[in-house]
């Protein structure tokens, strides 16, 4: 009923773009039938759960037109990479499929024990129990498979994890019925064996989908170096040569629309550099002789010729990337909880069931009764509710967060954000908005549609901010025609016979400003770049959960302490990507746990130091990266709601993991006195498992009402 | 007791269904976008060519 018509035979591409904005059923068909009618696009597809959209397109046609097409049709677009989590994607598949086998073993094998447990004896009863084995041997066997893997693995490097007890007591349970069925016994743990994979299986499955759901596409860190730059030769020729080969001292020229391969000096040009990529502030900074670029930025109006001083690994950028490497090293050695109660655990359970065996048998019980028992109380400890616990809990608030425009990334993410006690935040950006805005008073409706129509034929990132802000207003472009854009300069075109422009003002000083020129009228339009509308609450909610905040900022001091004093905070301007790491580790070795919040490559490795860190999507790809989570949009507020609603989930987990241990402690004497029947087992492990479950539901509840 | 002999192969044949329309419905990317599909009923395609 959506199959995309095909409109040529050419072989196309595929792109995706992640899409934050789509909200309901009508943005998905706008986009899936607006898309296909632009030249070159064979089929868009839209996935609204990842929210995002896979077009099938011409090559000839880029990633920026689409970006623009889909900016047209009200929908800010960002590309992702190709296939970022093909492997994850593939891991989910492979847990849902074993889901599914061990689901529908489940199901059989219970049919037939019923009718067991319901008084088929003899010939009958043996009958049951081979049909069982029959069908329980080879679904252990397929849907074991992730757990016996990971056992072995922890085994093999004399370490144990959850997965081992679970191992043993599904092997010995398995082995220990098909004793009994070949022998002819009373019993068999066909289901049992089962049914424990499957609500295993289900705490797996779930913590798959929320990685894959949340990890949006993530770009490599170096991708956006400009990889070749063209040296100019002693006798004026110029070549290109690979980023790699260029030394220091070499004279290079870098032309308007290319990013820089390496840091240097400005020796003869002026022009506007786009500085995003390092520092996150969109807007331009303009560049004279004398002046010192880096690797990464984007020349934006002129050409340039630049004597280099730092190349290959030296740069700046290579440098910002190291240091995000080394302090990344400390957040992998974190112990998620559930691995922190399994390393308890499972020595207790493995000690307690020989203790059992060994009990028994000086009782004078025979082997095969001890063995009975001892496998009876493994089954009985397996920590079914257990594995459900955490994932549960943490995809319900995952869910709840991702509705309220929070991406968390991973379950560690979620019980890290739980701890934070002292919040940092950078200023461009993250406090403010980071995208320049105009201020538009004063200018009437018809001047508003010429902006709007010359504004949209440019990527300057003053155009971009004025054309985004003009659409907000629902202003419909006015019919200019021949747009031509001077760079450096502005933009020209012709509005019913008169002349319209949109250029730089001729003396600009400190503020940032466009001139709109319509015939003799001339409006100067300033720029601004807003704090977010909710910062003051969200700071105040975040002061009520006991967290402090200030601002640490690599801007300078004084429009730094301007928006401290504003917002009642603590600042720290000035500082470099190293001070700010300095910062967070000195406030580590104080025993505090910080959470950083920011956006520029510059806080990248504050980011992957800090003990958890969020990003705003504006923020740089490697930001984004070193993040544990990423809020979407012009609200601050998804920064306080994701600590609150991690620690409400890491208080359901700690009821779940308080109910799950009470019921062991009830339920491991009635398996040491040889009381658990399969029945028993059977009812004990779904009750939990239910109730662990119903318990993480009421989640999504909480979160509900902490967002109000 | 004859009766299952019918009743025992037709339960697991039902069972082995479900488990292939399940397989099947994975493979073919049906659960790929639960909530989009749920929004996709509402889509009017009267307009469509």
């Amino acid at each position: 009923m959506n199959a995309p018509v095909e409109i040529s035979d050419r072989p196309t591409v595929g792109t995706r773009f992640t899409v934050p904005g789509m909200r309901c059923a009508g943005c998905i068909a706008k986009i899936e039938r607006e898309l296909p009618r632009l030249e070159g696009v064979a089929s868009a597809r839209v996935n609204f759960s990842a929210k995002r959209v896979a077009i099938e397109h011409d090559p000839a046609l880029d990633q920026e037109a689409l970006a623009d097409a889909l900016l047209k049709l009200g929908f800010e677009a960002q590309p992702i990479a190709q296939n970022p989590m093909g492997l994850e994607e593939r891991e989910r598949r492979e847990l849902m499929r074993a889901l599914g086998v061990a689901g529908f073993g489940m199901m059989n094998v219970m049919l037939l024990s019923v009718s067991v447990w319901s008084g088929a004896s003899g010939a009958t009863r043996e009958l049951f129990h081979w049909l069982s084995a029959i069908i329980a041997l080879p679904v252990i066997a397929y849907s074991g498979r992730p757990f016996f893997a990971s056992a072995w693995m922890a085994l093999k490097f004399r370490r144990t994890n959850m997965d081992v007890p679970i191992s043993i007591g599904v092997i010995l349970a398995t082995a220990l019925s098909l004793y009994e069925t070949v022998t002819g016994g009373e019993h068999a743990y066909f289901e049992s064996a089962v049914m424990l994979l499957f609500f295993l299986l289900a705490g797996r499955a779930l913590d798959a989908i929320m990685r894959d759901r949340t990890r949006a596409g993530i770009g490599a860190l170096l991708s956006r170096m400009g990889k070749s730059a063209a040296v100019i030769g002693p006798d004026g020729s110029t070549r290109r040569l690979p980023a790699g080969e260029l030394e220091p001292g070499m004279l290079v020229l870098v032309a308007a629309g290319e990013s820089l391969a390496a840091d240097g000096e400005i020796e003869r040009g002026a022009s506007a550099i786009d500085n995003a990529m390092l520092t996150g502030e969109s807007a331009p900074e303009r560049v004279t002789e004398g002046s010192f670029v880096h690797a990464g930025a984007i020349n934006l109006s002129a050409p340039l010729r630049v004597r280099l001083t730092h190349t290959a690994d030296d740069t700046a950028l290579a440098e910002i990337a190291r240091l995000m490497d080394e302090a990344g090293q400390s957040r992998s050695h974190y112990v998620r909880i559930a691995d922190r109660a399994s390393r308890a655990y499972a020595p207790l359970v493995h000690s307690l069931s020989a203790l059992a065996f060994m009990g028994w048998m000086l009782a004078g019980a025979g082997w095969h009764q001890s063995l009975v028992i001892a496998i009876a109380v493994l089954i009985i400890t397996c920590p079914c509710a257990m594995g459900l616990a955490v994932p549960t809990a943490q995809v319900v608030a995952s869910g709840a967060l991702i509705r309220r425009g929070l991406l968390v990334k991973d379950g560690s993410a979620l019980e890290r954000l739980a701890e934070v006690d002292i919040a940092l935040f950078d200023k461009t950006g993250t406090l403010t908005l980071g995208s320049p805005r105009p201020v538009l008073e004063g200018l009437g409706d018809a001047e508003r549609a010429i902006a709007l129509a010359l504004a949209q034929n440019s990527r300057h990132p003053f155009s971009r901010g004025l054309a985004d802000e003009l659409r907000r207003e629902g202003i419909v472009a006015a019919d200019v025609v021949d747009v031509m854009e001077t760079s450096g300069e502005g933009l020209h075109g012709m509005f019913r016979r008169t002349r319209v422009s949109l250029v730089r003002p001729p003396d600009e000083g400190e503020q940032l400003a466009s001139l709109l020129r319509v015939g003799d009228e001339q409006h100067l339009i300033v720029f601004t770049d807003p704090v977010r509308a909710d910062a003051c609450e969200t700071l105040a909610r975040l002061a009520a959960g006991g967290i402090d905040a200030s601002i640490l900022s690599g801007d300078r001091a004084a429009p730094a302490n301007k928006l401290g004093e504003a917002l009642g905070l603590p600042v720290r301007a000035d500082a470099s990507p190293q001070q700010k790491l300095e910062v967070l580790e000195s406030l580590k070795r104080e025993g505090h746990r910080p959470l950083m919040v920011g956006d520029g490559l510059n806080d990248g490795p504050a980011l992957a130091s800090a003990h958890a860190s969020i990003a705003p999507s504006s923020a740089s790809d490697a930001s984004q990266q070193a993040a544990d989570a990423v809020f979407i949009g012009e609200k601050l507020m998804p920064v306080a709601l994701a600590i609150e609603v991690a620690r409400s989930t890491m208080r359901i987990v700690r009821q779940n993991f308080g109910f799950s241990i009470a019921y062991n402690i009830a339920a491991v004497p009635l398996a040491l006195f040889g009381f658990v029947t399969p029945l028993i087992a059977a009812i004990a492990m779904s009750v939990s498992s239910l109730v662990v479950v119903a318990n993480s539901l009421r989640l999504a509840r909480s979160a509900g009402k902490a967002a109000s | 007791m004859t009766g299952l002999a019918f009743l025992i192969p037709i339960a697991l044949l039902m069972g082995a269904c479900g488990l292939a329309a399940f397989l099947w419905a994975m493979k073919s990317g049906q659960y790929d976008d639960m909530e989009g599909a749920a929004n996709r009923i509402l889509i009017d395609e009267d307009e469509e060519p």
